[in-house]
């Protein structure tokens, strides 16, 4: 298990390297910082001045090697915009955006679990029909056009939910923020997470159909069924927890995958969330606080698939006792 | 009044492409405390008859017709809540494969008081104590222990004792067994089958024990009833049927069983399933026969086709780990020295994991060894660079256990077989290529139009004949036959084994014949080897080895061997059917 978790930890921190240089060296093609740092104004030899203070002047290298000993000691820099450091922004962003990923986590596993296994268990039912022709449907809207459908039928035409903005927040765990717990803030929260949770939801729901129906078809569902074992013991118990297996993995990776997508769904809905926040920040050239984003969600891509692969020993006992060397 | 009777079954596949029939119209009885053997090839629709039993056909099988009385009880017809209240409760089943019939993810804990749970509805506490009953029972050492433990924590022959405690688990009045001990080692085997037979005899509990393998059969069972393409050919007690088979496929079938008694130039009467196409052609004088000089294609080497292999190791990592002393290995070759001189069969004999495979797959190149040195015609190959490797590469030909995915599925049959004649551009031109794709396919019984089908149009037996000529194509000295027939039904291994004969008589091959099953290994080999976990035990003439064993292992193995004739040599001579046939 500690090696394990040693060796996890020495592919986080390489992955996390190489991360910092891709993100570090695309900076200079963003356009010039100076020109929405500084006003029309501003002389050219001022500029050049104030560009040698700021080292942008400086080859790659000593660059990138200040930006790495400030980066070690958890300075990814000061926002340009924002005059605050890089990190300390996206932070207070983090919250609602880790919400927004949460809930459409949730909507896609409570629906997409029963949903997977009811087609695999029914295959020829009408339903399974239905829910696979959705599901090729889900898959090929894009997110930003399910958000505006959505906000265009329920907020507008029928009113019954607010179409931008988070609601109300309330304080837990001392200083962090949510809107989980509030009618306000779930009313605000439930067409961005819709939105977000419909790209994933199908794959989600085409997967766990093919992994169950796989497993369905294994020697140890025939012998519970020998062994006189109930239906749905077998289905939910014995089949479903093989069936979890591949799906946890494929889970991970999508966490990571939909951190990234919230880009779009924010934009739309105008969630104060990270992805919101990075596109502001492309926008406005602020290249430090560019960078800080794509560190933190490489580092949330790290995170998340170290717990999950975690949990797939915790589940699978195959890999547990190998690890512990038994 | 029997324990079960079928009468009349019929079971049929309905299909977009019409029905197929898979059972037609099997009757039998079967009583309490008998053990009935329903033996067969595959085809023969054996499995499907224990399934419908229970209502477990794999669909879109259904029972067409006739009855299944369990205790004069009808059950066929009987699906959902019905059926399950009588799986488990009144009957066991033993699935073939111990390694996929256990859920990975549940401890046996689980998977056994679970069963008892619903079957006898018995409350957590007590169903835990009939589960070490029951363990104790099937012979599982320290059951407290081993049922906290998970399925792959379990060796094969003990996964199997755990199924077996399961199928027990409900008190079943009837056991059906399919094939449970196909995927055993010998030795394991006899030990499932005895135990199989004490519970039976103590419990009066009937079994249905399905099986391909006569030696199952001779071994365990009271009588037998025998399938072909879904008909009940025969039925009668072991005895008769061994001795005294009077239909004419269980007589095919039972001559095909290797005999452990005396060795036979040919198998017999084995033409029943697979009939030979094509013509033989005389070889000798065929491009096939003129091999080309070894001194010609490198000085050192001497004319003749013998090896040696000296002192081979070589370790697998089992465990990858950053520090040496972390890792873990296992020897699957230690020290091993054998030679095989020119124009005999060698045969390497041991249980899974021995080490076999590996060796040949040293010899053939295919893994370099960690030191040793393996010696053809004189000169070592195992320092060679590819290049010079190359003309040693078509002397040395292997034909591969499973003959389903050993040939590329998207290649026809000419290309598979012209591809080394080709890559080693033996001849002069497409033309000839062709012609002699042809011959080679004619030769091994396929017949030349064979070469435009795809692998998949073929039987198991027919594409081992493929892959024996796809060997045979670089005109090789030496062959090695890795388990050549352990994927196919015993007739149709009778007639590989004596294709492979009669090539070695006509090209004066020289082999390496490796098998876990010793009565193939007798019929085959001139001399063997046996090894243990890597290492070779013993190296002897075949009569002297099965005469008279040296070595502790060696003696067990032969002691398990199943033996056919034990029963039979006191009725039916098959000497006399042999001397009529030959």
């Amino acid at each position: 298990m500690l090696l394990f978790l040693m060796r996890r930890l020495m592919q986080g921190l390489i992955v996390m390297f190489v991360i910092s240089i891709i993100s570090f060296s695309i900076q200079d093609n963003l356009g010039d910082p100076l020109r929405e740092l500084v006003g029309m104004s501003v002389s050219e030899a001022e500029r050049d001045a104030l560009r040698d203070e700021m080292g942008l002047n400086d080859p790659f290298l000593t660059q990138y090697a200040r930006f790495m000993g400030n980066a070690l000691q958890g300075d990814l820099g000061q926002s340009y915009f924002f005059k605050e450091p890089a990190l300390d922004v996206i932070l207070a962003k983090m919250p609602a955006t880790l919400e927004l990923v949460f809930a459409a986590s949730l909507i896609i596993i409570l629906i997409s679990i029963p949903a997977g296994v009811y087609c695999a268990i029914k295959p020829d039912s009408w339903l399974t029909k239905l829910i696979l022709g959705f599901s090729i449907l889900g898959i090929s809207v894009p997110v930003f056009l399910t958000a505006i459908f959505s906000i265009y039928f329920f907020s507008i035409e029928l009113g019954w939910l607010p179409s931008y903005g988070r609601g109300d927040v309330v304080p837990v765990f001392g200083g962090l923020e949510t809107s989980l717990f509030t009618r306000d803030g779930l009313s605000h929260l439930i067409l961005p997470a819709i939105s977000l949770a419909s790209i994933m939801l199908p794959l989600f729901i085409r997967l766990i159909r093919s992994e169950m129906s796989e497993v369905l078809h294994t020697e140890y569902v025939k012998f519970a069924r020998a062994k006189g074992l109930k239906k749905a013991r077998i289905y939910f118990l014995h089949a479903l927890k093989n069936t979890m297996l591949p799906v946890i993995t494929v889970g991970g990776v999508q966490i990571g995958t939909m951190v990234a997508y919230t880009i779009l769904t924010e934009t739309v809905f105008q969630w104060p969330g990270m992805g919101f926040l990075f596109l502001e920040a492309v926008n406005r050239v602020d290249t430090p606080l560019i960078v800080a984003y794509l560190i933190v969600v490489g580092a949330i891509f790290v995170v998340v698939n170290t717990l999950v692969d975690l949990l797939y020993g915790l589940i699978n006992p195959t890999v547990r006792l190998a690890r512990s060397g038994q | 009044m029997s324990l079960l009777e079928v009468e009349g079954l019929r079971i049929e596949f309905p299909s977009r492409h019409g029905t197929a029939v898979a059972v037609k119209g099997v009757s039998f009885t079967l009583e309490k405390g008998e053990i009935l053997g329903l033996v067969g090839e595959s085809g023969a629709g054996k499995s499907t008859v224990g399934n419908a039993v229970i209502d477990l056909l794999s669909p879109p099988g259904i029972v067409a017709g006739g009855n299944i009385k369990l205790d004069s009880q009808t059950i066929s017809g009987l699906h959902g809540e019905a059926i399950r209240q009588i799986r488990g409760r009144r009957i066991g089943f033993i699935f073939q494969d111990p390694m996929t019939s256990l859920n990975p993810l549940f401890t046996i804990e689980t998977q056994m008081v679970e069963t008892i749970m619903v079957n006898l509805g018995f409350d957590k506490a007590s169903a835990y104590k009939k589960a070490i009953g029951l363990l104790e029972a099937v012979g599982i050492p320290e059951p407290e222990l081993r049922i906290k433990q998970y399925p792959h924590q379990f060796s094969g022959g003990m996964r199997q004792r755990v199924v077996i405690a399961i199928a027990l688990s409900g008190d079943p009045e009837l056991i059906i067994a399919d094939e449970p001990t196909t995927a055993l080692d010998v030795s394991i085997q006899n030990q499932i089958l005895e135990l199989i037979r004490t519970l039976c005899k103590e419990r009066q509990v009937g079994c249905l024990l399905v099986t391909h393998d006569m030696g199952v059969i001779a071994n365990v069972t009271d009588r037998v009833a025998v399938m072909y393409m879904g008909d009940l050919v025969e039925l009668g007690s072991t005895e008769q049927i061994l001795c005294r088979p009077e239909h004419p496929y269980t007589q095919s079938l039972i001559s095909a069983v290797p005999r452990t008694d005396v060795k036979l130039h040919r198998f017999p009467r084995v033409e029943y399933i697979e009939k030979e196409k094509g013509r033989h052609i005389d070889v000798k004088n065929h491009w096939l026969g003129q091999k080309e000089k070894l001194s010609d294609l490198n000085a050192q080497f001497s004319d003749n086709a013998s090896l040696k292999v000296k002192d081979v190791n070589l370790r697998f990592e089992t465990q990858s780990a950053f520090f040496e002393k972390n890792r873990r290995y296992v020897q699957a070759s230690n020290q091993v020295s054998f030679e095989v001189r020119p124009g005999e069969t060698f045969g390497l004999v041991g249980e899974s994991g021995s080490g076999k495979s590996t060796i040949a797959r040293v010899i053939a190149g295919l893994y370099p060894p960690d030191s040793g040195v393996i010696e053809f015609a004189g000169q070592d190959i195992t320092r060679l660079t590819e290049k010079q490797r190359k003309p040693f590469r078509r002397q040395i030909q292997m034909v591969f256990q499973n003959p389903y995915s050993s040939m590329n599925a998207r290649m026809n049959v000419q290309d598979i077989i012209a591809e080394p004649i080709r890559f080693h551009k033996l001849a002069e031109s497409e033309r000839q290529v062709n012609s002699i794709v042809a011959d080679l396919l004619d030769h091994v019984g396929l017949g030349r139009a064979a070469g435009v089908k795809y692998p998949h149009e073929f039987s198991g037996g027919q594409r081992q004949r493929i892959s024996i000529a796809r060997a045979l194509a670089t005109r090789p000295r030496f062959l090695i036959c890795d388990e050549p027939t352990s994927a196919l039904d015993v007739s149709v291994q009778a007639q590989i084994l004596n294709l492979l004969k009669d090539l070695q008589e006509e090209l004066g091959l020289t082999m390496l014949f490796i098998s876990h099953d010793l009565p193939v290994i007798l019929q085959m080999c001139d001399r063997i080897g046996v090894m243990k976990m890597g290492t070779l035990v013993e190296v002897g003439d075949t009569d002297r080895i099965f005469s008279d064993p040296h070595h502790e292992y060696t003696q067990h193995l032969i002691n398990m061997m199943p033996r056919v004739e034990n029963l039979s040599r006191s009725g039916l001579d098959i000497e006399s059917s042999i001397a009529a046939h030959s």
